[in-house]
């Protein structure tokens, strides 16, 4: 299969979305909203739930599902009070020794005049560098699309997984066509030289698990693959939770240091 | 140094030039293409590239920077020998590197290593623009995290000049890492108690702005720095409608509390090294 098809897949309008997953993985969800310093972002949602009875920290990327749910979503792509919500959840859950579970699916953090206002990157870098010394496990899914620093921000982690048909990369396909090739309608061409598929990254050590999706992608599999992340997650964290968190956390350190 | 405040003034001549150097008239002289002021080129090198008339602060090279900022033949650079990879197998990037490594003599975007500010050890790093734009590859990110890590082992203040257009799109998601890389370094570093200072050149935007730019401990910018996430096209073409002027200028950034201090080229080695001295070094 061509990295286009993937690029497509992942796009594909009836792909499942974070919401989805976060009905299907965990019970008990409580949404919590904002970041305590402007206001809440749709474009993340993030709670607390159990996880094979166990109290998670849930932190999800939603692109929505209709169009009114995506202007309001505004696509799945964060502002900075998106990052700084994630960041307030996380170090709570931190707070109450809860391991984080992120999924991605992101186009890429927002490009707009408020977010520069309010300090995307600023937000973005603080993410990077709290997530890698977080004292509790980390697991991440790209579940969908992974763009730039926008899905970094929510992917420090311990272990990061993609789900098949998921692409992971620098900029989307259109964005890197445009900057490399001055030319925004070669984003077919620059998909395939990207790397950006579950098994280009897999093969990069970028990730450490490939989630199949059977058939032919998550829209049509998706209960199959819900019952294979769930126990993925329950056997994961339990690894995780048993090694020391000094153990842990140079893990994850090496886990970004490596990349030369 | 000792001339840096003269100033010869020419005859104005209203062109505005859409380059980003100054262009050349002729041999001896530069004209400013912010306010169109021709300055003879010997005191716009000797006034630290800015203009005499509108104190444009024009981009400068990694090694007048190292010059301006350390003590005389203090500085002892790390890590030159680093490898470019090309791990895309883009077309023409290996030529690339090769011909600015030969045009520049760097062996990459950024120059690190220690130096000493009025006698104070550091640990520096000067990205240079000249570099495929300072841009953030693996090498780029190797030499920070190292230059991160030898601070936290010798307890150095750690002080980086950043100048770049991001991450490297040539090296795609290893590029990415990059963020991630030099972040969780500069974490480490923060334990340890570690003073960083970082200070923001023109440009600095992408995945730099998105990573070890915005986690010093003291954020310093020259007036008029670009600083952004996003680049202003970019942002047009989401949001379809004109940026505000001065939008994503230093002065912008820290109106919005993300700088803490504007500081001019002539005096940032004087304002470093007081913030070294209240920091009991
Ligand atoms: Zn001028």
């Amino acid at each position: 299969m061509k990295a286009w098809d993937r690029v497509l897949n992942a796009r594909n309008v009836n792909r499942p979305l974070s919401s989805d997953y976060i009905k299907a993985l965990f019970d008990d969800f409580v949404e919590l909203h904002g970041d305590r310093l402007y206001k809440d972002d749709a474009a993340i949602i993030g709670g607390i739930a159990t996880l094979g009875g166990m109290p998670v920290t849930v932190i999800a990327q939603e692109k929505g599902k209709n169009l009114k749910e995506k202007v309001r979503r505004n696509f799945g792509s964060p502002n900075p009070e998106g990052y700084r919500k994630s960041l307030r959840l996380m170090k709570q859950a931190e707070k109450f020794g809860r391991p984080i579970i992120t999924l991605v699916d992101t186009q890429g953090a927002y490009c707009g005049l408020g977010a520069e206002e309010r300090g995307q990157g600023e937000a973005i870098a603080r993410n990077l560098m709290e997530m890698s010394s977080l004292k509790v496990p980390i697991i991440t899914i790209v579940i969908g699309e992974g763009g730039s620093g926008g899905a970094l921000a929510l992917a420090v982690a311990d272990r990061v997984w993609m789900l098949e048909n998921a692409i992971y990369s620098i900029l989307s396909p259109e964005g890197f066509a445009s900057i490399l090739y001055k030319d925004s309608t070669k984003a077919k061409e620059a998909a395939e030289v990207m790397k950006l598929t579950a098994q280009d990254l897999y093969e990069l050590d970028v990730i450490e698990k490939i989630i199949e999706e059977p058939g032919a992608g998550a829209h049509e599999s998706f209960e199959a693959i819900a019952l294979n992340i769930t126990a993925l997650l329950i056997e994961e964290i339990s690894v995780l939770k048993a090694m020391p968190i000094e153990d842990m956390l140079e893990e994850r350190y090496a886990r970004y240091r490596k990349f030369l | 140094m000792a001339n840096i405040f003269k100033k010869t003034k020419y005859v104005k001549m209203n062109v505005v030039s859409k380059q980003e150097a100054p262009s050349v008239p002729s041999g001896l002289w530069v004209k400013c293409n912010n306010c169109g002021e021709v300055i003879y080129k010997e005191d716009f090198h000797s006034n630290l590239k800015i203009c005499g008339s509108c104190e444009k602060h024009f981009r400068l090279d990694s090694s007048t920077r190292i010059s301006m900022v350390l003590d005389e033949d203090s500085f002892e650079p790390m890590d030159e020998d680093l490898q470019t990879r090309n791990v895309l197998d883009f077309p023409g990037y290996d030529k690339k590197i090769k011909g600015l490594k030969e045009s520049t003599h760097l062996n990459e975007g950024v120059v690190t290593g220690t130096g000493a500010i009025d006698g104070n050890k550091v640990a520096f790093g000067v990205m240079d623009s000249r570099f495929m734009m300072g841009s953030m590859g693996a090498v780029v990110g190797e030499k920070i995290t190292r230059l991160i890590e030898k601070a936290t082992e010798e307890s150095l203040p750690l002080i980086i000049f950043t100048a770049s257009g991001g991450a490297r799109m040539q090296e795609g998601i290893i590029s990415l890492m990059q963020l991630a890389k030099t972040s969780a370094a500069l974490s480490r570093f923060n334990d340890a108690g570690g003073l960083y200072i970082t200070v923001l050149t023109d440009p600095t935007s992408g995945g730099v702005t998105a990573s070890f730019a915005m986690l010093g401990d003291i954020i310093l910018a020259e007036p008029g720095t670009f600083i952004g996430f996003a680049g202003p096209r970019v942002i047009m073409q989401t949001i379809k409608q004109e940026l505000p002027e001065g939008f994503q200028r230093a002065e912008f950034l820290k109106e919005h509390g993300f700088v803490d201090k504007i500081v001019a080229r002539a005096e940032i080695k004087e304002t470093l090294s007081q913030l070294l001295m209240l920091h009991g070094f």
